[in-house]
């Protein structure tokens, strides 16, 4: 089923993302929802699509979100200070996955407030295509996959450096929409340098599946992004670095965009 | 083939980051094989007895005994060395986290009584040791960031959020997150993802098992109600534990009413019976809003200012076995200056919520207390209020 040529399944959209990048791989920024505010983050995540986003994935903020470090755990905080809720957040979903595919990044907590089943089907509504939820390892809980499966959503899984080989071989087996690669050992923040396995990450997690393998946590530079993509990545995540940029400028929209134009003219440098 | 559980009925599981997921499992395999080796708990009930000074006593408590017009004892882990209960499950911890050759040491602390436990028992190994602590609780519980720093600890404050025990937890976590391939994760309740709720439980049962035969000993039954107070719930659980199958004993856990438990502002998630949630990596009772957020708790005492507590009492809750009741700040500060007066002890604020239920009541005829830590640490926010 399609809609003006775009799958209206979740999962088959996000695969028609990785397919059509026209770069080395598929450029994904994380934007936390409601940061500044609810109105600016909609203007946020347009500049990204302007600038050349393929996925954008979408935080929704949470009061203890441990896989993440100072920086978007502040912005969370902040967001939701100035009122951001799931409602809110949603319709900064529906907005901009007018264009692109959105993921919805969201804890545990809050999935499981409403219940999976209700919570997904209210994401579905909004037209975005993916859920992450970074607290949720393989097995703890089928609903919230279930009612993935339900919705045509994708439900994302998180593979670590750490991921043991029979665990790994278990989740690149379910993984749908992609399989979100952390670089490091260690929360969501920017680093100076790429971890020091990042190659060999990508490398174990791409012949563990058949999903597009995209790498995030710690890629914070042009420089990084194309490091990823040579090494294999299918898609690049870049959070903390977009996320500290929303949060510096007077003009976050146009401050973010020029970031992740940077990103994407890396990526679109000729093999 | 897992003998450890990850889960009591629906509550528990492990709801962290993949990245934890073979750290969680690689300690339920030490655990595992150091419960069953006589070596480990050799070294470990060594340790308890001649650094800890167990048994500790069962005391029948002459002037609360008679005040009540019942029997009370009070089970003193107050006299434990570092002053409570949290060395059984520091020192076991630690132990086992030499023997998985993990040579750093993470922990978080509410009240300061497990980071001066966990910071006494890494000098005593030879560990590095790192607590988090919230920094409304380094202001409210000086004496306590002292003592680890001079027990060669490294005390980071948090300032996030209410900047209590939650906060400092979350800061542990990510800690762990970051380091966990150097690093042992000493979690100092039954809180948190599945293996450890069941490991600090066994490693506190000792309380439990204690009690349950010096009681037998001094009255030759078993007490009618077991009472403890509860924030994460490690010294109840670790009391309950011995007499779970012993159906005529009423357990009672008593959480931090707080302002009341009609305000929003207490400690008492079991008591009000709010909706299931996940905190800190396992499914329990959990103060939240309705979409989920976690709220802050408050507790005048900061070893009881959590929004959650352990999935065992959640399911013991449920299933009837134990009650859940809240005492509040100012019922609590009554029971510590009471029992100072009548007793020679000065209970832990968190302990008081305990004897404040207790006091509270008429009925009853045998009353076995946790006395779960002693309230040095407490004198200077009580004498301020």
């Amino acid at each position: 089923m399609s809609e003006n040529g775009v799958p209206t399944n979740g999962i088959e959209r996000i695969a028609a993302a990785f397919a059509q990048t026209g770069k080395r791989a598929a450029l994904m920024p994380y934007l936390m929802g409601g940061y500044p505010t609810l109105a600016d983050s909609i203007g946020i995540g347009e500049a990204c699509i302007k600038a050349g986003a393929d996925i954008i994935e979408l935080g929704m903020p949470y009061s203890d979100p441990l896989a993440d470090g100072p920086v978007i755990h502040a912005a969370g905080t902040q967001a939701l200070q100035a009122g951001a809720n799931v409602a809110g957040v949603l319709e900064v979903a529906r907005a901009l996955a007018q264009s692109v595919p959105v993921v919805l990044m969201c804890y545990a907590n809050m999935v499981f407030a409403p219940g999976a089943e209700a919570f997904v089907e209210r994401l579905a509504k909004t037209r975005a295509s993916g859920l992450i939820v970074p607290d949720l390892p393989l097995g703890e809980d089928p609903r919230v996959g279930e009612a993935c499966k339900a919705h045509g959503l994708a439900l994302v899984p998180l593979v670590a450096p750490t991921t043991t080989p029979e665990r790994l071989a278990a989740i690149g087996e379910s993984a749908e929409g992609f399989m979100y690669t952390v670089s490091v050992v260690g929360t969501t923040g920017e680093r100076a340098e790429l971890g020091e396995r990042f190659a060999q990450v990508v490398e174990r997690a791409k012949a563990s599946t058949r999903a597009p393998v995209a790498l995030g946590f710690g890629i914070s530079t042009p420089e990084h992004a194309l490091q990823a993509a040579r090494a294999g990545a299918d898609g690049v995540i870049v959070g903390t670095r977009l996320v500290r940029a929303a949060g510096e400028s007077a003009d976050p929209a146009g401050a973010v965009g020029a970031v992740v134009g940077e990103l994407a003219a890396s990526l679109a440098q000729a093999r | 083939m897992s003998t450890v559980e990850h889960r009591f009925g629906q509550y528990g599981g492990q709801f962290v980051p993949e990245t934890l997921m073979p750290a969680l499992a690689e300690l339920e395999q030490a655990w595992a094989e150091a419960r069953g080796d006589p070596a480990y708990q050799a070294e470990l009930n060594g340790l308890l007895r001649d650094f800890g000074g167990r048994p500790t006593p069962l005391y029948k408590a002459r002037r609360l005994s008679e005040k009540a017009g019942r029997r009370i004892y009070l089970k003193r882990e107050d006299l434990n060395h570092t002053g409570s209960h949290k060395l059984n499950n520091a020192l076991g911890q630690a132990l086992l986290a030499k023997r998985m050759g993990k040579q750093r040491i993470i922990a978080e602390t509410g009240a300061g009584q497990h980071g001066v436990a966990t910071a006494t028992v890494c000098a005593l190994l030879g560990l590095d040791c790192v607590i988090y602590m919230g920094t409304e609780d380094t202001r409210r519980q000086k004496p306590n960031v002292q003592r680890m720093e001079l027990l060669g600890a490294t005390v980071n404050p948090v300032d996030a959020g209410a900047k209590t025990l939650k906060e400092a937890t979350s800061a542990a976590i990510r800690d762990w997150v970051t380091n966990v391939e150097s690093t042992h994760y000493v979690i100092g309740s039954v809180v948190g993802p599945a293996p450890y709720p069941a490991i600090v439980r066994e490693l506190q049962r000792v309380i439990g098992d204690e009690a349950r035969a010096q009681i037998l000993e001094h009255e030759g039954r078993l007490p009618g109600r077991v009472i403890a107070c509860v924030g994460g719930g490690s010294n109840a659980i670790g009391t309950f534990a011995a007499f779970l199958d012993d159906e005529q004993v009423e357990l009672i856990g008593v959480e931090a009413g707080g302002e009341g438990i009609d305000t929003l502002r207490h400690g008492a998630p079991l008591t009000v019976g709010g909706r299931v949630g996940i905190l800190h990596g396992s499914r329990s009772a959990v103060m939240q809003d309705e979409e989920g957020q976690i709220v802050e708790a408050h507790s005048i005492s900061a070893g009881l200012d959590y929004p959650g507590a352990g999935p065992q009492h959640a399911y013991l809750r449920d299933s009837g076995r134990a009650r859940y009741e809240a005492v509040t700040d100012r019922e609590a500060l009554a029971a510590f200056r009471e029992t100072a007066r009548l007793e020679g002890i000065i209970p832990a604020l968190e302990t008081a919520h305990a004897l404040a239920w207790t006091l509270s009541r008429q009925d009853g005829e045998l009353d076995l207390i946790c006395l779960s830590g002693r309230g040095d640490k407490d004198l200077a926010e009580v004498l301020a209020g």
